[in-house]
């Protein structure tokens, strides 16, 4: 066993953990934030994506303790004080998810784009989320959302 | 209540209402199955068969037993007491073959994954890690992949009790011979299409969780699946637990597309451990293993003629069809294809139909419902047998289809199938589409490029679909054979503070019900949308429902909820012209307002009422202290949406590579409950039945292990290898039901592979290329233009 | 999905690094960002008994310039790499192809030097590497030793360190002045390439002066297109290119897999190298 220090939404934690403890199992499992679901096994589908010291990391491939000493922001911790982010608005306001398990960890990438490129074209959004899988929405709203969370204008859609 | 507030609670129905279930998605808030803790859990993992067919000589879980944190462990015949075969719901005819399927193997396994042994521990790194000590010693028998091959007499067979591959034969033929058609006709043409086997791929993996109180026999099972109420009823058969000491919740879900709509052996497996042990279980499907575990959807080889006059009138059509049904028939496996046998003829008149269906058991995952279900397949396979009788003709494909559909002056049509057909308009949904699409503009360049020479071809496609959902009639399932009805119900109760709680049948896993019923509700009740609570997936919450599948909720559940809040004002009626000393008929309801005609200031709040019913102190004689209604809604027909959608790609001749230009879509899904979550459907399904045509496959090589065993195999696309799409309606309101709707849930995917493939064949047509296998691979691209032009 | 057991150090600098590894002999796997080794254990394709986790030496991460060679610490992530302002005037072939590695948060963790220790012929940067001649330094208990890239890829997930070596500094000779371009083709953003094909192009008097051209996914490791270099070599305009890019995939040995056959492997690598040297200004 391996002891870790992490914090984690803000608040600190010490654990003994095994090595090969997943981060993703840390998260869920021994802190009980199951607000960071996991959808794969081959850090494909991104749904676990979390942020590790100010970059996002996909959770199921990074073990907890590689993440000793670090400052972890899941989707969970992203509101204060009950207020939502413009992104987490964004995704409401644009119908960007249905089933919303891909949306913890589609909000946290959008949001780790938006934090290196703040005004992106919608080319760049599409990029940007390509290693986050969701089989709900087909992406449009998605890509809206991020765009009107950056503050640009995006066309209502047309339908009567 | 102010009159401002009543006002703002009017017409619903139609609006964007925001969803009331994107609060706790986007916070992190959820209830996935996986996510639920509960004292002394135990966690299960399965043991799979890495082989596709194999006796199993020897199974020995002992030396998992002596692992850390070990609890129990179990193989198939252990548990093989006390756990029956997994159900099959809809034996298609009357001497179809029904294996066996033991939740467990016993014997032998027959597709890669097959499980053959549990393991129960304390955690679940525990539980994986005892799998690798179980032993299991297997004699290989030959898989049977090929699925012509698998119906020769000679072949090996995949369950050798029941001397055949053949599952069922079943045909349909109506109208003239299409012998007698063909005779008459100018032109016949007759193609092979292949339907791929696809993974769905709901984004939540599967997960199911029991709690037991033994001392009372009673067992609460968490599962995420979209059919909370077939499962209890299935599971209650399987295991022998009565089904009332049975809770089925179906907690959050994350997607489905069929893929849990299923009576799967883990769940059987961790009830059946859960009381073996007295203890709590919970199993979690990782994604590969899913892949193995979880249904696939389609798999079929389709032989289609159509015969034509020299104008391009369709005479008739034949399609012959043979489908995968993997090891085993799971809960409806064997009616998928049905469900696309009154599909075919689509939205064409003709004189001659003859469909015949084979099921063929192989050594594969089993096959059962994906996204549209039988019906994208059979879009597919006369959409694009159109474009390629419009080619021999010379015509347009869009001229083609509009010289032979039904037209909206015909309505209600009867087709050749013997669906009734009651309202569409084909030609306003395809002239929308066109202008949209700006046709002229791209068949314009389509030459220039086509006569320049171009390395990048354009290529236009069209796919004008229509497809029967809003399952079901249950008369019509009874003729089906299926085993359940077709019904829905919905219950409204009416609280004493004037709050709303609206119990569904309906189990959503996305779909918005939350929202979408609270509209309904709102709209019929007067009450605001955000009073309005629904309570959905638990059978001891709501108890009685069918689920949520094949664009069902909003045509029938919807519906019941539509109906239960109209009975509920008309017993509201009943107090309220009581308490305003007024007759039923002099009363006007409007916004939640029983008013009397000529005095309005005589009034009375639908809230109010409530109030009164609670109390009970002023009812009028033989009527009970309550306004609360239940009803269940059997339709009386399916619903039909239908449209046209048109795809532009260009094609690299030079690698194979396809890219989409531009796609729209303009579908009639009659009237709309909320615009915002019908456009997310459209572009959900979109997405799956473009990944369908261009770029998912579940292989499987020789031996029958699935080569494309995980998600770095198995392409589901990216937001990057998507494009934006152009999504439009027109509004034919379903005559079948009072709010006119027809449900949109797999339109998209129904509509969209055809349109793509057909997209592709004609960016290469003037070179040579009739055909590109699904999916159209760069690869599989490059070699049709290559041996085209060989 | 769940990791098998191992022992597991986390090493502060390079030279406890690679006592550690000596100590355990070859059940021991080095975890830098983790990005390759993680899905491997997470679907129990490799069992080590330890993980040397090496992601906390400083000294292995950063680029710095030594005259004409630029060099990179095995530890820097993709995410610095493509955004270094030294590696993009100096090394853009590496630059722009780093972008095309899996996805942002991918790019996060993973790492140069595992990305090239783990010798995926799929992989992107190997091919890079070569095209940019390269030379991996290793730490070992011996000392340090510089292989060439040439011979750092042996085979299929083989490279040329021992298990008691560790990569540590990747040299690049600056390519100021050349034409570079990375030609990636996949099916799906996400997946590996089908065929990658790295070029770099220096161009002098009006024609093509010299050319190098690595290849990604055609062969059991990284290769030169060596025939197709010699030919662009005064090749002069977009025929000439065309016809030295026929001999791409000479002496490559592609496999067979779901995306692609070899032959059709073979096929684009001669349509991309041609594109990827006009890209990288073959044309001028």
């Amino acid at each position: 066993m391996t002891h870790i220090k992490v914090t984690v939404d803000g608040t600190p934690y010490e654990d003994e953990v095994a090595p090969r403890l997943l981060l993703a199992h840390y998260l869920r499992d021994v802190l009980g934030l199951t607000g960071t679901p996991i959808g794969c096994d081959t850090s494909n589908c991104g749904a676990c994506t979390v942020d590790l010291d100010g970059a996002t990391v996909k959770s199921c491939s990074v073990l907890a303790v590689q993440a000793d000493g670090g400052t972890v922001t899941t989707v969970q911790g992203l509101a204060e004080d009950g207020e939502w982010t413009a992104l987490q608005h964004a995704f409401h306001e644009r119908h960007a998810l249905q089933c919303g398990y891909c949306t913890p960890g589609m909000i946290m990438a959008a949001r780790d784009l938006l934090r290196e490129n703040p005004h992106p074209t919608s080319d760049e959004v599409r990029e940007a989320l390509e290693g986050n899988l969701c089989r709900c929405t087909g992406y449009q709203n998605i890509v809206r959302a991020v765009l009107a969370a950056s503050g640009q204008q995006v066309p209502e859609e047309a339908t009567a | 209540m102010t009159d401002q507030a009543v006002k703002a609670a009017a017409h619903e129905i139609g609006r964007s209402r925001l969803r009331k279930e994107d609060a706790r998605l986007i916070t992190g808030q959820t209830n996935w199955t996986d996510n639920i803790q509960v004292a002394g859990l135990l966690h299960l993992a399965v043991l799979r068969s890495p082989m596709a067919h194999a006796r199993i000589t020897r199974v020995d879980v002992s030396p998992a037993l002596e692992r850390p944190g070990v609890i129990a462990a179990f193989t198939g015949a252990d548990l093989a007491e006390g756990l029956g075969s997994l159900p099959c719901a809809w034996p298609v005819t009357e001497d179809i073959v029904l294996p066996d399927h033991p939740p467990i193997a016993v014997d032998e396994v027959r597709h890669a994954g097959d499980p053959v042994a549990v393991v129960v521990a304390r955690d679940r790194y525990a539980a994986a890690d005892a799998l690798e000590a179980v032993e299991v010693e297997y004699d290989p028998l030959p898989p049977v992949l090929d699925l012509e091959a698998a119906l020769a007499d000679d072949a090996p067979l995949v369950h050798s009790d029941k001397g055949t591959n053949r599952c069922y034969t079943w045909p349909l033929a109506t109208g003239e011979s299409f012998e007698s058609a063909r005779q008459r006709a100018d032109v016949t043409l007759k193609r092979r299409y292949h339907q791929q086997r696809l993974i769905p791929n709901a984004m939540e993996p599967r997960a199911v969780m029991v709690t037991p109180i033994a001392a009372s026999g009673e067992y609460t099972v968490y599962s995420a699946t979209q059919i909370p109420h077939i499962l209890r009823i299935m599971l209650a058969t399987v295991t022998g637990i009565p089904e009332h000491k049975l809770r089925v919740i179906a907690p959050d879900v994350g997607g489905g597309f069929g893929s849990k709509l299923q009576v799967y052996g883990e769940e059987a497996v961790a009830l059946a451990v859960a009381r073996r042990l007295g203890r709590p279980v919970k199993w979690t499907e990782s994604r590969s293993e899913g892949y193995l575990a979880t249904h696939h959807g389609r798999g079929m080889i389709q032989d289609i003629e159509v015969a034509a006059t020299r104008e391009g009138r369709l005479l008739g059509l034949k399609v012959d069809l043979t489908a995968d049904m993997g090891a085993y028939l799971m809960l409806v496996t064997p009616g998928i294809p049905i469900l696309g046998a009154f599909m075919y003829p689509a939205i064409y008149k003709m004189d001659a139909y003859e469909f015949n269906c084979t099921g063929v058991f192989t050594t594969r995952t089993p096959t059962d419902a994906y996204r549209g279900a039988g019906r994208p397949e059979a879009t597919f396979a006369i959409e694009r047998i159109m474009d390629e009788l419009a080619a021999e003709l010379g015509l347009d494909p869009v001229e083609l289809r509009r010289r032979n559909w039904i037209g909206h002056e015909e309505f209600p049509y009867t087709s050749i199938a013997g669906l009734t057909y009651d309202t569409g308009n084909y030609e306003a949904a395809t002239e929308k589409a066109l202008a949209l699409f700006g046709y002229d503009e791209l068949r314009a360049e389509q030459q220039q490029r086509n006569e320049r020479g171009d390395t990048v071809r354009l290529g236009i496609g069209v796919s004008t679909y229509t497809e029967m959902c809003g399952l079901a009639p249950s008369r019509v399932l009874r003729d089906l054979r299926y085993a359940a009805g077709g019904w829905e119900a919905a219950s409204i109760r009416m609280l004493p503070t004037g709050k709303v709680e609206v119990v569904t049948g309906t189990s959503p896993h996305g779909q918005g019900h939350e929202t979408c019923w609270s509209q309904i509700a709102a709209d019929v009740l007067g009450v605001p949308f955000e009073d309005v609570e629904v309570v959905h997936g638990d059978t001891r919450s709501s108890p009685q429902g069918m689920d949520t599948y094949g664009s069902r909720s909003l045509s029938v559940g919807g519906e019941a909820v539509h109906r239960a809040a109209t009975k509920v004002v008309e017993k509201a009626r009943k107090v309220a012209a009581h308490l305003l000393e007024a007759s039923e008929q002099d009363l006007e309801f409007t916004d939640g307002v029983f008013a009397v005609k000529g005095s309005p200031e005589a009034r009375k709040t639908i809230q109010e009422i409530a109030f009164e019913t609670f109390t009970g102190h002023d009812l009028p004689d033989g009527v009970e202290p309550s306004i609360n209604a239940e009803t269940v809604v059997d339709p009386e027909n399916f619903s039909y949406p239908h449209g046209t959608h048109l795809c532009a790609v260009e094609v690299d001749t030079e690698t194979g590579r396809t890219r989409i230009r531009s796609y729209v879509c303009v579908d009639d899904v009659g009237h709309v409950v909320n615009p915002m979550i019908v456009e997310g459907q459209v572009h959900g399904g979109l997405a799956q039945g473009i990944a369908q045509a261009l770029y998912e496959e579940a292989v499987y090589d020789d031996e029958g292990n699935l080569v494309s065993g995980t998600m770095a195999d198995y392409l589901v696309p990216s937001a990057a290898d998507l494009p934006d799409f152009v999504t439009d309606r027109t509004e034919t309101p379903a005559a079948s039901n009072a709010m006119g709707v027809k449900g949109v849930g797999e339109a998209g995917t129904i509509a969209s592979t055809p349109a793509v493939v057909n997209a592709v064949v004609d960016a290469l047509r003037p070179l040579g290329v009739t055909d590109v296998r699904m999916p159209c691979t760069p690869e599989r691209v490059w070699r049709a233009v290559k041996e085209a032009s060989a | 999905m769940i990791p098998p057991a191992f022992e597991y150090a986390r090493p502060s600098s390079v030279g406890e690094a690679v006592r550690t590894l000596a100590d355990a002999g070859e059940e021991a796997k080095v975890l830098a960002g983790g990005q390759s080794l993680l899905p491997l254990l997470r679907l129990r394709l490799a069992f080590p008994e330890l993980v040397v986790d090496v992601g906390r030496i400083p000294e292995l991460r950063g680029v710095r310039e030594d005259g004409d060679t630029l060099v990179i610490g095995a530890l820097t992530t993709h995410h610095d790499v493509l955004r270094d302002p030294l590696v993009r005037r100096h090394a853009g072939l590496l630059a722009e192809a780093t972008a095309t590695v899996a996805d942002p948060a991918v790019r996060h963790r993973g790492t140069l030097g595992g990305s090239l220790a783990h010798a995926d012929p799929a992989g992107d940067l190997p091919a890079v590497a070569l095209a940019l001649d390269a030379e991996l330094v290793a730490a070992g208990p011996g000392g340090r030793r510089v292989i060439p890239a040439r011979e750092f890829f042996v085979d299929y997930l083989q490279s040329a360190l021992a298990p008691d070596e560790l990569l540590v500094e990747v040299r690049i000779p600056k390519t100021d002045g050349w034409g570079f371009h990375y030609e990636k083709f996949q099916r799906v953003a996400q997946a590996w390439a089908i065929v990658g094909v790295a070029a770099l192009v220096r161009r002098a008097d009006g024609h093509i002066a010299e050319a190098r051209i690595g290849l990604t996914n055609m062969g059991s490791t990284p290769l030169r297109a060596t025939a197709a270099e010699q030919a662009l070599s005064g090749a002069d305009g977009p025929q000439a290119v065309a016809r030295a890019a026929e001999a791409a995939a000479e002496g490559t040995r592609p496999s067979q897999d779901l995306s692609a056959s070899p032959e059709y492997r073979e096929h684009l690598a001669r349509v991309l190298t041609r594109r990827a040297v006009l890209a990288a200004g073959g044309t001028g």
